[in-house]
């Protein structure tokens, strides 16, 4: 009953987020802010693991292939379908649910618990719009994050498999390019979109609805990781099964 | 003016507010006193339209809040300035952008202008060098007359201040009560406080209501206070021994003055 009442208070969040929309010259800043904040600030960490895991994806795939009837450049073809369909998107995905999750909710938690959120409702603001709907549309820009972090994947799987000797640059090239269909492009960024929705709006119901003080903003930053990551792994589940089966 | 007719709010099976009826008077500083747990604060959420009540009316200016429709509450708020018992600053803005947050979410004025009205206030509240603070670098005393300058920024018809002293001390309470009670009467406003501090009901407390688990308990001002015989009234004000002193040296003048 307690979930059933909490989806319901996410979907009503939801839809409050597109009412009542703040000033445009106001929000500008805030989605300028955001994008600094949630996009700019993340690329270093993104392009620093896509490049290091994509290196290992590379490397676990060419020491699983000692089978001389297998061709090298398999090592290209299955790093760049791990990185584009699974890595990139999702595995990215969770990271940024701690990342920028975290982030979302304790600086919404904190803004609840100093009663700074009760000021923009006492103003007539509408603070769910104010506070969530900036963080929507910066992340609107995540595909491009998941664009770096597919490049970089492809690039450290490169750089791993050439300076490890797993096998030639053009093996892995050929292998990168063997056999590619646009539509997987298309797929990871759908779930790309979705996620990033995923990730404005459910960090910001943990710290919005948050009740209590300081203990309390921690203890929702560590509940909104857990309920971001399990809506990303179960809605990845759901569009796989929907776009690719 | 703000009228308040029989209001009542429950949590769940508990009855908070039990029925209160009583009137804010325009350019007069109201207090709300009472022991920690006697409503205060829920009767003070309720009238800034932050709870919803089951019963009763609250009108101000004659317009009843709970029947506006949305975008005249929106307006109503616009007239509304409050001050937090934290103050309830933005921490990510400068002092100046805290205070000229208003003007930029309710008013078409230029950038010029609201720096001039912003400029206006921040001297107003003897904060005329804090512009380019962050409110982390500001003390308590400063954080609250930045709530305030923040507050009336707008031209508020009505000012509501949630414990304004908490954690100030005497001197500066004595000027933040000193400031609320002048701007109240400057630009003639309807000023509600709710307050814990003994010093302000008798510097400030123009009209004062004593609410006792959820109902008014008593109403009057700080001159009736120190005459008041009731028990719940002078058992929470004259707890202490040196206000119990006060209300004899008090009622031992006036009684001097009468004779």
């Amino acid at each position: 009953m307690h979930y059933l009442k909490q989806i319901g208070s996410y979907f009503l969040m939801v839809v409050e987020m597109f009412r009542k929309p703040t000033k445009w010259s106001v929000m500008r800043r805030l989605i300028l802010k955001d994008i600094d904040d949630l996009i700019i600030g993340s690329i270093g960490i993104v392009s620093f693991i896509a490049f290091f895991v994509g290196g290992v994806i590379t490397i676990q795939t060419a020491l699983n292939i000692d089978n001389p009837l297998i061709p090298k450049s398999l090592v290209g073809f299955a790093t760049r379908q791990s990185i584009i369909l699974e890595f990139a998107p999702t595995f990215i995905s969770i990271i940024m649910a701690g990342k920028v999750g975290s982030f979302i909710t304790s600086s919404i938690g904190t803004m609840r618990v100093t009663e700074q959120i009760d000021a923009l409702e006492v103003m007539g603001i509408n603070s769910i719009n104010y506070l969530v709907f900036p963080k929507f549309i910066a992340l609107t820009l995540y595909p491009f994050i998941i664009s770096i972090a597919m490049f970089l994947g492809i690039m450290g799987g490169l750089a791993a498999c050439v300076f490890g000797g797993y096998s030639t640059y053009e093996d892995f090239i050929t292998g990168v390019q063997l056999d590619f269909i646009p539509f997987h492009i298309v797929y990871a960024f759908i779930k790309t979109f979705v996620f990033a929705f995923i990730l404005a709006t459910v960090p910001s119901f943990h710290g919005y609805f948050m009740k209590g003080g300081a203990l309390e903003v921690g203890q929702a930053s560590t509940t909104s990781f857990v309920w971001t990551s399990v809506t990303i792994i179960l809605l990845n589940y759901v569009l796989t099964q929907i776009l690719l089966s | 003016m703000i009228e308040v007719k029989d209001l009542q709010k429950s949590f769940g099976d508990t009855k908070v507010l039990k029925g209160i009826t009583t009137t804010f008077e325009t350019g007069k500083t109201n207090l709300i006193i009472g022991q920690s747990g006697s409503g205060k604060t829920v009767f003070l959420k309720c009238l800034l339209g932050l709870f919803n009540y089951e019963e009763g009316s609250i009108a101000y200016d004659g317009s009843i809040f709970a029947k506006l429709s949305e975008d005249e509450k929106r307006n109503m708020r616009a007239k509304i300035g409050m001050v937090f018992q934290g103050s309830a600053l933005f921490d990510s803005m400068t002092i100046a952008e805290n205070v000229m947050f208003p003007l930029r979410m309710f008013t078409k004025q230029s950038k010029s202008e609201m720096r001039d009205r912003v400029d206006t206030v921040l001297n107003r509240v003897n904060l005329s060098d804090a512009h380019n603070k962050m409110p982390s670098e500001a003390s308590g005393g400063m954080q609250k007359r930045v709530a305030i300058a923040r507050a009336i920024v707008n031209n508020p018809k009505y000012l509501f201040c949630d414990e304004p002293n908490s954690g100030l001390d005497p001197k500066t309470s004595m000027v933040i009560d000193n400031l609320i009670q002048e701007i109240t009467q400057e630009y003639n406003i309807t000023t509600v406080i709710n307050s814990h501090d003994m010093n302000s009901v008798m510097e400030i407390g123009e009209k004062i209501i004593f609410l006792k688990n959820g109902l008014k308990e008593w109403e009057g001002s700080k001159h009736n206070i120190f005459k008041t015989e009731n028990e719940a009234v002078t058992d929470f004000v004259y707890s202490s021994n040196l206000f119990k002193k006060v209300r004899s040296v008090y009622i031992e003048n006036d009684s001097k003055k009468t004779h």
